[in-house]
């Protein structure tokens, strides 16, 4: 019988494997960023341990890393420490950081693939959920604990379990104005945020194949939110043509091999999947979510829903929860709901046709005077992108603030939080409560969406203007 | 990870049932950078009272504690059972642990001996009576001894095996050195590289 994509990957990096154990996983990239290495480092120290493989390693400063007044020290003395912690444990350990103020510091997800290191049929980890961003490229990636990290650092290794395998068929032309980021929000409201959980997805269809890698890396970045082990996508000539030339991309000889290579990593014909799910793109809309957790999504079109209208128990009782922090009422359109916030960015939208479509949006408008919008590029590369494109200029003759680039306002562990009872249309990927800030209220949105939302000052999208 | 065979010391009587992670220590704790350094943070909530048994000088320097049942249950923080290493205790007797608590004493190399509720009354009143009386906790017997006292413990096979060993995770894969070896190659040469940069700039 044949095999699914990431059952080759699987296969390509057993080191070894044994009856009832778990499979032992070769590693080919380990991204590293400060919140969840030090400790990992710090056992290496104890144990006196080396990294084994500093040129499989890449560490970089993206959550504590503030995104105004770079150049001056980190005020805030836990993230500064954090921050120093790394930048010593880089440099005693031999692994290579990018910094910030680095032209390549940026949000860890967003680097990997900008410097070609991602590709396909690679494993990559990170002390960080949503590794499941590299998929896109047909990796297996997935996010790990600390202890991992260590482990991973002192073996590059990792003894994993063999996942479940689930197909998620994406297809049809999606109507204009919808992302992927509409695709995947819509998804996860169809399957629930458990839905993936213990699974491999692999995403499939017409709808991937034309998609953008920046639009797969979207989709795959979001996977953990339904609670999938990782995701994936066949490589394919939009891989290939995004990779060459990358500065880690393989050159010459190196490259056809590697092409060879990369066209074998797709689902055999007699493959079968544990699961397989189907979605018709043909009939999304821009998606929106009304509650606290980001399978809590409706059209833009529609209304936030009753708690009554949820069959199971839990359901209802968390619609009841999240309308009461949400402050919102059963049946209210959501175009009515009016935002304080607009954050553009995160490693689900933070790259830089994510800006390109945020920005079509604003040229010649101006956001509403009600309205704070934050543009955070994904990395300091994208950030150098946008200003040779002029896009900076467009965001800040709309009024909207352009920062530096980290992950800022997605997690609010450095100054960007919302302030309590503050409300956001963000398009990162987690609606949680306080995530964004104590108190504040969170949308998930695409980034056109936001542009418009920001306009209007309640949630639109690019036709309302 | 270092070997474990056989320990003698003091022991501290926890009589606390449900002493979860939280107690052991709050997570304003836990924004540390090491794996060290927590002892401070160990039962913080109790540590002001003078009266709290870890405060008595009579169980000053002890290395075995004796807790209630359903000790270590709740958050799965790591930090927990750093703070009881760092503090200095080497093995934690009890009737019953929380799962995750256990599975990551095992693997930092903390000996949790599960005895009886019966005992660890009896481990009580002793202790309490005798407090610099040297108690001894023999892991490859799996017994626990003392001035006129002998109890035997449970542990799992594979965890006594991989302390009687110093065998941590990391400790155990590197038995396999040999494999990723062989592994690494045949690693095709157009795997990426992160060294040397191939970008202007890195610091
Ligand atoms: S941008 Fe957000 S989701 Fe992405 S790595 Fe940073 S904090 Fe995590």
């Amino acid at each position: 019988m044949g095999k699914t994509l990431s059952e080759k990957v699987w296969q390509d990096h057993v080191v070894r494997s044994a009856d009832s154990e778990p499979d032992l996983l070769y590693i080919d990239l380990h991204l590293v960023h400060e919140v969840t290495s030090p400790q990992a480092f710090d056992g290496l120290r104890q144990a006196g341990r080396p990294v084994r493989r500093p040129d499989l390693t890449l560490a970089t400063e993206d959550h504590n890393t503030p995104t105004l007044n770079i150049d001056q020290p980190i005020a805030d003395p836990v993230s500064r420490i954090q921050v120093d912690t790394l930048r010593a444990n880089a440099a005693e350990f031999g692994v290579r950081i990018h910094s910030l103020g680095d032209v390549d510091q940026g949000v860890v997800h967003i680097i990997g693939p900008q410097l070609g290191l991602t590709q396909p049929g690679m494993t990559v980890v990170c002390g960080d959920s949503h590794t499941s961003t590299h998929g896109a490229f047909g990796a297996l990636a997935f996010g790990i604990g600390t202890s991992e990290v260590e482990h991973v650092l002192a073996t590059q290794t990792l003894p994993q379990a063999r996942p479940k395998t689930m197909a998620v068929n994406i297809n049809g032309e999606p109507p204009v104005g919808v992302t992927a980021k509409d695709v995947v929000l819509a998804l996860i409201t169809k399957v629930g945020t458990g839905g993936g959980q213990g699974y491999v997805v692999e995403y499939r269809g017409s709808t991937i194949e034309s998609l953008s890698m920046e639009g797969r890396m979207t989709i795959c970045n979001m996977s953990i939110e339904w609670g999938a082990k990782a995701g994936l996508i066949a490589p394919d000539r939009t891989t290939f043509d995004y990779l060459k030339g990358r500065p880690h991309a393989p050159q010459g000889e190196d490259w056809d091999a590697a092409v060879e290579y990369w066209t074998t990593l797709k689902t055999d014909p007699d493959a079968t999947f544990d699961v397989e799910v189907d979605l018709d793109a043909t009939e999304l809309t821009p998606f929106v979510t009304w509650g606290t957790n980001p399978g809590q999504g409706v059209s833009l079109g529609g209304r936030v829903p009753d708690p009554e209208e949820f069959i199971a128990e839990a359901d209802r009782t968390a619609a009841q929860k999240a309308l009461e922090y949400m402050a919102l009422q059963p049946g209210q359109a959501m175009r009515d709901i009016a935002v304080d916030t607009v954050f553009l960015g995160s490693c689900t939208n933070g790259r830089i046709e994510d800006l390109r479509i945020a920005a079509e949006v604003l040229r010649g408008r101006h956001i509403a005077d009600s309205v704070r919008m934050l543009v955070v590029p994904g990395s300091a590369r994208v950030r150098l992108q946008a200003e040779s494109e002029g896009l900076d200029v467009i965001f800040k003759e709309a009024g909207a603030e352009w920062r530096a680039a980290g992950c800022s306002m997605c997690l609010g562990m450095n100054p960007d939080q919302l302030a309590p009872g503050e409300r956001a249309a963000s398009t990162s990927n987690r609606n949680f409560e306080g995530r964004q800030g104590k108190g504040g209220r969170t949308h998930l949105v695409s980034p056109p969406v936001a542009a418009a939302t920001a306009v209007v000052g309640k949630l639109s999208a690019p036709a309302d203007l | 990870m270092e070997k474990f065979s056989t320990h003698t010391g003091t022991a501290l009587p926890l009589r606390r049932s449900n002493v979860d992670t939280d107690q052991i220590i709050p997570a304003v704790y836990l924004k540390r950078v090491t794996k060290t350094g927590f002892e401070d943070g160990l039962f913080a909530a109790w540590r002001n009272d003078p009266d709290f048994v870890l405060n008595r000088p009579a169980f000053a320097g002890a290395t075995i504690l004796i807790p209630g049942p359903d000790f270590g249950t709740g958050s799965s923080r790591e930090h927990a059972v750093w703070a009881l290493q760092n503090y200095g205790f080497r093995v934690v007797i009890g009737s019953r642990f929380g799962d995750i608590f256990r599975g990551n004493s095992g693997k930092a190399g903390l000996l949790i001996a599960v005895v009886d509720q019966k005992i660890i009354e009896e481990l009580w009143e002793f202790v309490e009576a005798n407090p610099s009386s040297p108690i001894t906790v023999d892991l490859a017997e799996r017994r626990i001894s003392a001035d006129g006292f002998e109890a035997s413990f449970e542990i799992d096979d594979y965890t006594r095996w991989r302390l009687l060993e110093g065998l941590d995770d990391i400790g155990l894969t590197l038995r396999q050195v040999d494999l990723i070896d062989e592994f690494e190659t045949g690693r095709p040469s157009f795997k990426p590289k992160t060294l040397p940069a191939k970008v202007e700039s890195p610091l």
